[in-house]
């Protein structure tokens, strides 16, 4: 049987052991005098039979289903001659696919060496044997492992206490996916980065002024030498991210203290959605806007004061950016103006203070700690932003910062890095993780500084 | 009128059990009477008023949450609201310092006068009148300052000091009217929100009088402190009473028999009756507030 088949068998026998026991844990309480008498209500017993029949049998489907393919590949590499036996990994996974696709067919058996043609034989018995045996040991366990749960079910029983903690652990694996992908991550983006330090030396990458990561396919040729100087690439990203806080954050905060403090419920019941809206606009639509509208704008209305401004400029996608991080920024910063409490309000009006003083003085010191917070996830956001700097901002690495020029940042950098075919063990990819890694601590340390600014105003205005 | 229990009983009873009563088997429930608009029973005017109110009526949307209030509030006495909850004398503490402008539904109508200057005009300027009819509010509510910058924050905003040692001695004086100054002087930098509840009431007080208002209004001052807090509370009322014109929203009976000279007594947005507090006590006019006053309902 399919591994996903057996799966749904698996869950419905779980399910009907879960009716099977909920019944019987009746049927032993109404001697007793009713549900009451049991330890647990009926649906625990239920859950707990249930868990007994479906827990044991997943795991091992799953653990079949992941060591399954490396098993059989093992046992069939094993019976090659010694003169076949790969040497490399490539070779290995060649050797692999085309055993494999003789087994499927694709391949005909007469096509390739003798050897290769009794493997797939042997590869296609070891699936279809791996197939029966896994359905079997699976349904096997789930009968076994479900009538055990079933059959154990007494009045005195504590059915609930072990569904809770069987429940915690679950829970419990859920948050540990989510922190072991992040973990999963950051080493893949470590290794490459050791890897790519190897070949480019450490000082160069990080003071570098220059950056153009092309190497020469022959010796002799022009600007052979590849340089990797993420500085351009960083003040790029720097100088972008600054142009869109410039826009985003005082916009954002003052529709948002408009909003919260000023606009009556129906204006904020139309205005508030709509502000909304510009967060759901893709940011491809973003990029375009900023590369066929705002960047030819820009560039005429500079002609026509006479100062030369390039057609992709650093403006452009910094005043796109900026509007798209508007919503961001106003809609924390609503949260948290509206979060403080109503008696501080009445009680600044009621000293004669008007609503901006009120405003000033009382509610934003109060909410200051939440706008930061907001503010700095804002900086994070614009800066781990792609789209619109890959349609807008250009990919010449020009250390400048005039905003009329082209600049690169470095999410555009990496994108260009791994578009299409690459090798990936070049300095050119490498640097695409390097760069991704130096991303990746700069947002955290931003992360790390709005949560201790946020708990050091917290201590002071709680 | 049935037997008429004097103050001190009518006061020991209601400490026994002040939240829930044993309603005593009467044919008809006395907050069932029927009230007639604008019918006031006892004192509800004086000569030269501070504040003039007639028919003043507040509504929120259609429904009509005061109805027909005409009342006087003489210069430099003790006015206290009581009544059952929900009967209005908070939403009409609010109307004369206009605190209710920031609820959107909310709409006043009747003449309202402070000083002879009507209160609701358009062109009144809101700043002004409620720096001279400041508030104290239910839950103290400190701004997330220090506690200085707390009692500074009124006279720094109507900039009436021009030094910072005036805006000293402002506060001194604000702190010591508020009895407060002995407790804090030694750090009037520490955060207000630090304080006890009672201190921090005492505070919001200090921070009201700090501007120099004629009218203090106390919407339930006491209602979240302990017995001790709630005493020195009271002893500040009378005190300020020299010098202020105070109106004080109350659920506590013995608070409004303490510190007041007149009683109003509110229900469902009628202003059945006012006299002196000790009248109001002992010997009052109208059934409903014999009933109330006496614990049986409320």
């Amino acid at each position: 049987m399919q591994p996903l088949n057996l799966l749904l068998l698996t869950m419905l026998l779980a399910a009907v052991a879960y009716v099977l026991g909920y019944a019987r844990s009746r049927t032993l309480a109404m001697p007793l005098g009713g549900v009451r008498h049991l330890k647990s209500l009926p649906g625990y017993y239920g859950v707990r039979a249930a868990i007994w029949c479906g827990v044991p049998a997943l795991v091992i489907l799953g653990l079949w289903a992941a060591f399954e393919g490396k098993m059989i590949q093992s046992i069939v590499v094993g019976t090659l001659p010694d003169t076949m036996i790969p040497d490399t990994a490539g070779e290995a996974s060649l050797l692999m696919s085309k055993i494999g696709n003789v087994a499927n067919g694709s391949l005909p058996p007469d096509f390739v060496e003798e050897p290769v043609a009794k493997a797939a034989e042997l590869l296609q018995a070891l699936q279809v044997q791996s197939k029966i045996y896994m359905t079997g040991l699976v349904l096997a366990v789930a009968l076994l492992a479900g009538f055990l749960g079933w059959v154990r079910i007494r009045p005195l029983l504590n059915a609930r206490e072990q569904v809770e903690a069987v429940l915690r652990w679950f829970f419990f694996a859920c948050a540990g996916v989510a922190v072991l992908t992040t973990v999963g991550i950051v080493f893949s983006v470590v290794f490459e980065t050791i890897r790519f330090f190897e070949q480019v030396p450490f000082f160069e990458f990080f003071f570098g002024t220059s950056w153009s990561p092309q190497l020469a396919l022959r010796t002799d040729q022009v600007g052979s030498e590849g340089a990797f100087g993420m500085i351009p690439l960083f003040t790029g990203t720097l100088l972008i991210s600054f142009i869109a806080m410039l826009i985003a954050a005082p916009v954002g905060l003052l529709s948002a203290i408009y909003l919260s403090e000023y606009a009556n419920k129906s204006v904020r019941s139309i205005v508030k959605p709509l502000l909304e809206m510009l967060a759901g606009i893709p940011t491809v639509v973003y990029g375009f806007f900023a590369a066929l509208t705002v960047a030819p704008f820009i560039s005429d209305l500079a002609s026509a004061i006479g100062v030369e401004a390039s057609s992709q400029s650093a403006l452009a996608a910094g005043l796109v950016m900026g509007i798209m991080i508007i919503p961001f920024v106003s809609s924390l910063s609503d949260d948290v103006i509206n979060a403080v409490p109503q008696t501080l309000r009445d009680g600044s009006l009621a000293l004669g203070a008007t609503q901006s003083e009120t405003m000033k003085k009382v509610i934003f010191p109060a909410a200051l700690p939440g706008i930061m917070g907001g503010l700095l996830l804002a900086v994070s956001r614009a800066i781990g932003e792609t789209m619109i700097v890959v349609m807008a901002a250009g990919l010449a690495a020009n250390l400048t910062a005039n905003p009329l020029e082209t600049v690169t940042t470095v999410t555009v950098q990496i994108v260009t890095l791994l578009v299409g075919d690459q090798e990936f063990d070049s300095a050119k990819t490498l640097a695409a993780f390097a760069l991704g890694a130096m991303l990746f601590i700069s947002t955290l340390l931003l992360n790390v500084i709005a949560l201790k600014i946020v708990r050091k105003y917290r201590e002071q205005y709680d | 009128m049935n037997t008429m229990s004097s103050m001190s009983s009518t006061i020991a009873s209601e400490a026994q059990a002040p939240e829930e009563k044993v309603m005593p088997v009467v044919d008809e429930k006395p907050e069932d009477t029927v009230l007639e608009e604008g019918v006031t029973v006892g004192k509800p005017f004086a000569d030269d008023p501070k504040f003039k109110l007639r028919d003043v009526e507040v509504l929120y949307g259609d429904s009509p949450a005061i109805k027909k209030i005409s009342l006087d509030i003489a210069r430099n006495e003790v006015v206290a609201f009581i009544g059952p909850s929900g009967c209005g004398k908070s939403t009409f503490l609010r109307c004369l310092n206009r605190m209710n402008d920031s609820i959107d539904i909310c709409r006043v109508k009747g003449q309202l006068m402070l000083d002879g200057q009507d209160i609701y005009d358009a062109k009144r300027d809101v700043v002004e009148l409620r720096a001279r009819v400041g508030m104290v509010f239910q839950k103290p509510n400190p701004f997330p300052k220090s506690i200085y910058d707390n009692v500074a924050y009124g006279p720094r905003i109507h900039g009436l000091a021009n030094r910072k040692s005036e805006l000293d001695d402002i506060v001194e004086s604000s702190l010591r009217k508020a009895g407060l100054w002995n407790e804090v002087k030694d750090r009037l930098d520490a955060m207000a929100t630090g304080m006890s509840g009672g201190q921090q009431q005492r505070l919001c007080i200090a921070r009201t009088i700090a501007v120099s208002p004629e009218v203090v209004l106390m919407d339930e001052p006491c209602s979240a402190l302990d017995p001790i807090a709630t005493a020195k509370v009271e002893e500040l009322i009378a005190e300020l009473s020299e010098s202020y014109t105070i109106v004080i929203v109350t659920h506590s009976m013995q608070q409004a028999a303490r510190v007041s000279n007149r009683t109003a007594y509110f229900h469902l947005g009628h202003l059945v009756e006012v006299n002196e507090t000790s009248k109001v006590f002992t010997t009052p006019e109208h059934e409903l507030t014999e009933s109330y006053i006496s614990g049986r309902f409320g």
